[in-house]
């Protein structure tokens, strides 16, 4: 196969989809309010973005989602972290953790928008709360990963605990923190998302709301589509920091390996 | 009485009086080491030799102040062990390298711990690196080393804070015969250059012949001393110095003690 051929495939695949997508719902004439064809749906998404409508309330999800990954995340990392190095806190955290956890977290959105109102708040409020979780536990996971040798190893050189800590259990727990936060930065969208379903007055979410009311499909789809573009790019970001910080890591150099031989073929 | 016999020896590093190690397990308590006496002169180099599971990781382990003892004395330098100590050089079975952590800053490791200066330790750990052959790969990281390599970088970050005393446990227990003898022969010049005290878990016998001034032999569980065998090898040691009939009858006289047991390796 040569260099050019893999991709070049890729996109023909993608058009002969498109394609027969748009051949199938021309052919048996159906109903755009069901399933728009391609044509309609860049067509709806050329509407949007030339008004700027797409474009402002892409920013306050955006906005939301980013908020709500970082307070989720800073407190999840803090509480995991006393969780995982003392046994008082996990003894009074615990409980509270097991019941949350099998909690579907998109259940509380109605009672975050009745608590913190239609605007921003409760948007991050609800996508800090559905992102907490993943990293919480594998912040505890990781912090508890470290390899006894390598504990006896800075034992032995007389290391304090807060040493032990910055040293070694930390850069130990990176590759799960960094898997934590991968899942975080998706979940943040998805409750923002919810948050506006549940109650907002501006927003992505808030879009496809009245779009479906009014019967756009074909508006619809193209949100749906910049909504992954947004989940796309936000999980980009987290895979640049994880490259820089997760070097060392076995699953980052296998991935460097694969990368170098598919450029190579 | 005893405390005054030690007194009296002056160049001494290690003093164990009357050790013994019991471990709790389900089915009652497990005598792991028993009735443990010995010394080891300062620059000594004193291997500890016995079968799996006679104990001696964990009589290295209450060396270095990892696990208490259950009963008796631990001396370093006249004072006594109760938790590991910044004078102690440890060199475990693995390597355990930070793979984050870069050759030069793994070496400087114990010196970072102990808040040692920094430019003196750095210049100290590429000296180090130079003298066992590894001056090009400072800036490596170790995944990048081979498993030799990598023990060799274990051996030098153990040597980076000065220690009085360095503990080996099997060190070279998981590589292959031939990196095992050039890391026997690159640890015995460390030793001649650097003369520390060291003492040197293994379970092969021949090693423990080839390097040790002095062999500690071991009894299968519950560890105790079953003989102290004095090597007077002429030093430096070449490797041919295993064909001599003194080296073999060494071995042979080691061997005996594990003869109808077995359970030792060659």
């Amino acid at each position: 196969m040569t260099r050019l051929g893999r991709p070049i495939l890729r996109i023909v695949l993608l058009l002969l989809v498109l394609t027969f997508w748009e051949a199938a719902v021309r052919l048996f004439a159906v109903p755009t309010y069901i399933l728009p064809a391609p044509t309609a749906i860049a067509v709806a998404f050329y509407r949007g973005t030339a008004s700027l409508v797409y474009v402002d309330n892409l920013w306050i999800t955006f906005y939301e989602t980013i908020l709500g990954f970082i307070a989720g995340t800073v407190l999840a990392f803090l509480l995991g972290t006393a969780v995982a190095l003392s046994r008082r806190a996990e003894y009074y955290f615990y409980p509270f953790i097991v019941m949350f956890q099998a909690l579907p977290k998109v259940a509380l959105a109605p009672l975050i928008v009745v608590w913190f109102g239609l605007g921003l708040t409760s948007k991050v409020v609800n996508a800090a709360l559905i992102a907490f979780f993943p990293l919480m536990v594998n912040t505890i996971l990781g912090l508890r990963s470290a390899e006894e040798d390598r504990l006896n190893l800075m034992r032995s050189l007389a290391a304090t605990p807060s040493q032990i800590f910055w040293m070694l259990r930390l850069p130990g727990a990176l590759p799960f923190i960094m898997a934590g936060l991968e899942v975080a930065m998706i979940f943040a969208l998805i409750g923002a998302i919810v948050a506006e379903f549940v109650g907002a007055q501006a927003g992505l979410g808030v879009l496809i709301q009245s779009l479906n009311f009014n019967a756009d499909i074909a508006g619809v789809f193209s949100i749906l589509l910049i909504l992954s573009v947004l989940g796309l790019v936000l999980n980009q970001i987290i895979l640049l920091i994880r490259r820089r910080v997760l070097f060392w890591d076995p699953s980052e150099k296998r991935a460097g390996e694969e990368r170098t031989k598919g450029g190579m073929m | 009485m005893e405390e005054t016999a030690l007194l009296v020896i002056a160049d001494e590093c290690i003093a164990v009086q009357q050790l013994r190690k019991v471990y709790a397990s389900r089915g009652g308590a497990i005598l792991a080491l028993d009735d443990i006496d010995f010394t080891v002169a300062d620059g000594e180099f004193v291997a500890v030799l016995g079968p799996s599971g006679c104990g001696k990781s964990t009589l290295l382990k209450i060396l270095a102040g990892l696990i208490p003892p259950s009963d008796g004395e631990v001396w370093l330098r006249r004072t006594p062990v109760t938790g590991p100590r910044r004078d102690v050089g440890v060199v475990f079975q693995s390597p355990v390298l930070f793979p984050w952590r870069t050759v030069l800053e793994n070496v400087r490791l114990p010196a970072d711990v102990q808040h040692l200066d920094r430019a003196r330790h750095q210049a100290l750990a590429v000296e180090l690196l130079e003298l066992v052959g590894l001056g090009n790969f400072e800036q490596r990281y170790p995944w990048e080393l081979s498993g030799g390599m990598q023990q060799r970088v274990a051996m030098v970050r153990a040597l980076i804070h000065d220690p009085a005393l360095l503990l080996m446990d099997e060190p070279f227990g998981a590589l292959d015969a031939m990196t095992r003898e050039q890391m026997n022969l690159e640890l015995q010049r460390i030793w001649l250059e650097r003369r520390k005290t060291v003492v040197f878990v293994t379970h092969s016998i021949p090693e423990a012949v080839f390097l040790a001034d002095r062999v500690l032999v071991m009894t299968p569980r519950p560890g105790r001393i079953a003989e102290m065998i004095t090597v007077s090898l002429p030093r430096p040691r070449p490797l041919e110095a295993m064909t001599t009939v003194e080296f073999s009858e060494h071995v042979g006289r080691i061997r005996r003690h594990f003869g109808v047991k077995g359970g030792i390796e060659p």
